[in-house]
């Protein structure tokens, strides 16, 4: 176990540059020439706009320490955030609404974790699979129409707050705790990073590296119905295409933040700056009012130089 | 489904009768579910149902044949379906602001052989991860097209046009003859050119092929080119059948043509696998989803069903070769 603890150790002077200068400079870049971006109701926005992405982000981080992949995160999201729409619809509760997005989202994480760990699938080609089976449930549960006239308990999430912080950003610092506790400070979060870096090390231990990679997945497709309550109390309805996509903004925020696709090391805090990057990239283009087309186009180039330079340094 | 496990306990042969085994069962489990849907249904053995799978299956087919060749290479090409969107809104518009489908063409095929190209150049010179790398593509060329159309929809295209995508020659839809082309061409090369061998041995051993003094960069460049360039055709035959173009046509060709070359056999590891495959499993891809729409299914069940295939396809693949070896 003494090259995981090793490995668990983050490198922040090693790191710290590449992300934190993309931020300072996304963020210098549309003070100059978004009119509007530094103002506190603009920032706040931000803020909560990206929670969402944070509870997908902060799992995909774990996904892919592991050498993995989770492409059906967005179509799970989308799936979960109807189930909560059509559940609190029904039984006019909240809480029962977040039972059945977190149980629909478990369930595909494990059905995930599964298909990678057991039968051996590769996980891009597995998760592809399960995107295409969750979009088409989410087609069936709607019938290709929106869920509307959920409770205000669902929609006063979004923008209630608690001692003067937006509810969305309290659970998304909450989930990041959450995520650094279990990362750094578990011996779950060892065999994470053990997972990418040394599996036979797992099995010469006498663990099951198969459990704890459906472990790390259901892990995925839970934060991902939470994500879908957050999802359907920010459009106050359920739509069919609502997530569609997210998976991709998510690799987005990790890749930028440093975690490796081809060695089993990851960063949070890196990830959590990915987001931001994220976030303020959408904000400031969607400010100089630029189509979300462009915007999907420009993360889309992001990742790829992200992945360029991550390739430059692992070569170094 | 079970004849493929029968097939695993015979005594391991040559690569090329193994591939004949497999593409067998796949012919015949296509007759099966042809058997199953002419019970089922009425209209399924008509003659203007079975042009239609013909030409439907035609269309996966030419996304899934330039994709089977970069399967071979243990690569994957998600980005096809976008592809295949914004080559054929720049073919439309040349042809609306030209008036000629020649260079319409011409654009289209070239569009989809650019974007194959920087796919290529990210997997070769940028060394990143063939499906994250055409993920990220996929997103780039959806950002274009919705920006390039703006929310506009390209209808109306010359009647002669149109005569590629819809059009008869002998009582067989032109389609239908474009796929024989294609799968003749497609077979030649992988099977009987010096290039294509390459390209099956890149797949099985990159290191091995590389030290074998094959250019496994260009053999690899031009594979995803040639997947572009499919992506390019396709889009030309999709143009010309609908007669319109909308930025998100091609949201939902992606899972099928990665379905058509998984069920056709060629494996995901690289190295195993046929055109002929692929075009069986286009074809059997075309049925399933011909009955549902047969029995009134809702379409809304595609997707679903076709995620099924895809996990199905690869399990059943890895359990074959397991066995096998």
């Amino acid at each position: 176990m003494r090259e995981a603890t090793v490995v668990s150790e983050p490198n922040p002077l090693q790191r710290i540059p590449g992300v934190a200068i993309v931020l300072v400079l996304l963020i210098a870049l549309f003070s100059a020439i978004a009119p509007g971006f530094l103002s506190v109701a603009n920032l706040s926005n931000v803020l909560v706009q990206s929670t969402i992405l944070t509870m997908l982000a902060l799992p995909m981080t774990l996904i892919i320490m592991t050498e993995g992949l989770d492409l059906s995160m967005g179509a799970v999201l989308t799936l979960t955030s109807l189930c909560v729409a059509i559940v609190s619809l029904a039984t006019k509760s909240m809480l029962l609404g977040l039972g059945a997005g977190l149980l629909v989202g478990a369930a595909f994480g494990v059905a995930n974790g599964w298909l990678v760990a057991i039968l051996g699938i590769p996980p891009f080609v597995a998760t592809l699979g399960t995107l295409g089976m969750a979009q088409g449930l989410s087609l069936i549960v709607s019938d290709g129409q929106s869920v509307v006239g959920i409770p205000h308990s669902v929609r006063d999430i979004y923008s209630a707050t608690l001692l003067g912080v937006p509810v969305p950003i309290v659970m998304a610092l909450v989930t990041y705790a959450a995520f650094h506790g279990l990362l750094y400070h578990t011996r779950f979060g060892t065999y994470i990073f053990a997972l990418g870096g040394n599996r036979e090390a797992l099995r010469y231990a006498g663990l099951s590296p198969n459990r704890l990679l459906i472990a790390v997945y259901a892990i995925g497709g839970a934060m991902a119905g939470i994500a879908g309550l957050l999802m359907t109390a920010r459009m106050n309805s359920g739509h069919p295409t609502a997530g569609l996509g997210l998976e991709f903004d998510a690799i987005a925020a990790v890749a930028v933040g440093g975690t490796s696709f081809e060695r089993g090391n990851g960063w949070l805090l890196g990830t959590l700056l990915g987001v931001l990057s994220v976030g303020v990239l959408r904000n400031g283009l969607n400010l100089i009012s630029l189509p979300s087309s462009v915007q999907v186009a420009s993360v889309g180039v992001l990742v790829i130089v992200a992945l360029f330079l991550d390739g430059l340094r692992s070569r170094a | 489904m079970t004849d493929i496990s029968k097939e695993a306990m015979m005594p391991p042969r040559s690569f090329l009768s193994q591939d004949a085994i497999q593409v067998f069962y796949r012919l015949l489990a296509a007759l099966l579910i042809c058997a199953v849907l002419a019970v089922l249904s009425d209209s399924f053995l008509s003659l203007g149902n079975i042009l239609n799978v013909l030409r439907q299956a035609s269309l996966t087919f030419f996304i899934a044949s330039g994709l089977t060749l970069v399967v071979l290479t243990a690569g994957l090409d998600l980005s096809v379906g976008a592809n295949v969107a914004l080559s054929a809104c720049i073919a439309g518009t040349v042809i609306h602001k030209t008036g000629s489908p020649a260079l319409g063409i011409l654009t289209g095929l070239a569009c989809g052989g650019i974007v194959g190209l920087l796919n290529g150049i990210m997997v070769t010179a940028l060394r990143i991860p063939s499906f994250i790398a055409t993920y990220g593509m996929l997103w780039v060329l959806n950002g274009l097209t919705y920006w390039y159309m703006a929310g506009e929809t390209l209808h109306g295209f010359p009647a002669g046009f149109r005569q590629i995508g819809s059009g008869y020659l002998f009582g067989l839809p032109i389609p239908v003859y474009l796929l024989l082309v294609f799968l003749g061409i497609g077979t030649l090369f992988a099977q009987r050119t010096i290039w294509g061998q390459e390209i099956y041995a890149i797949g099985a051993n990159p290191v091995a092929a590389r030290l074998s003094g094959i250019p496994v960069a260009r053999r690899l460049l031009l594979v995803y080119a040639v997947s572009g360039t499919m992506a390019g055709l396709a889009s030309i035959i999709f143009l010309s059948r609908l007669n319109s173009a909308e930025a998100d046509i091609g949201e939902s060709l992606t899972l099928p043509a990665i379905a058509a070359v998984l069920i056709g056999g060629t494996s995901l590891f690289g190295g195993v696998g046929t055109v002929f495959g692929t075009f069986i499993g286009a074809l059997i891809l075309t049925l399933v989803l011909n009955g549902m729409n047969l029995l009134s299914v809702s379409a809304n069940w595609q997707p679903l069903v076709t995620g099924i295939i895809v996990i199905l396809a690869v399990w059943l693949d890895m359990k074959t070769r397991r066995r096998a070896q």
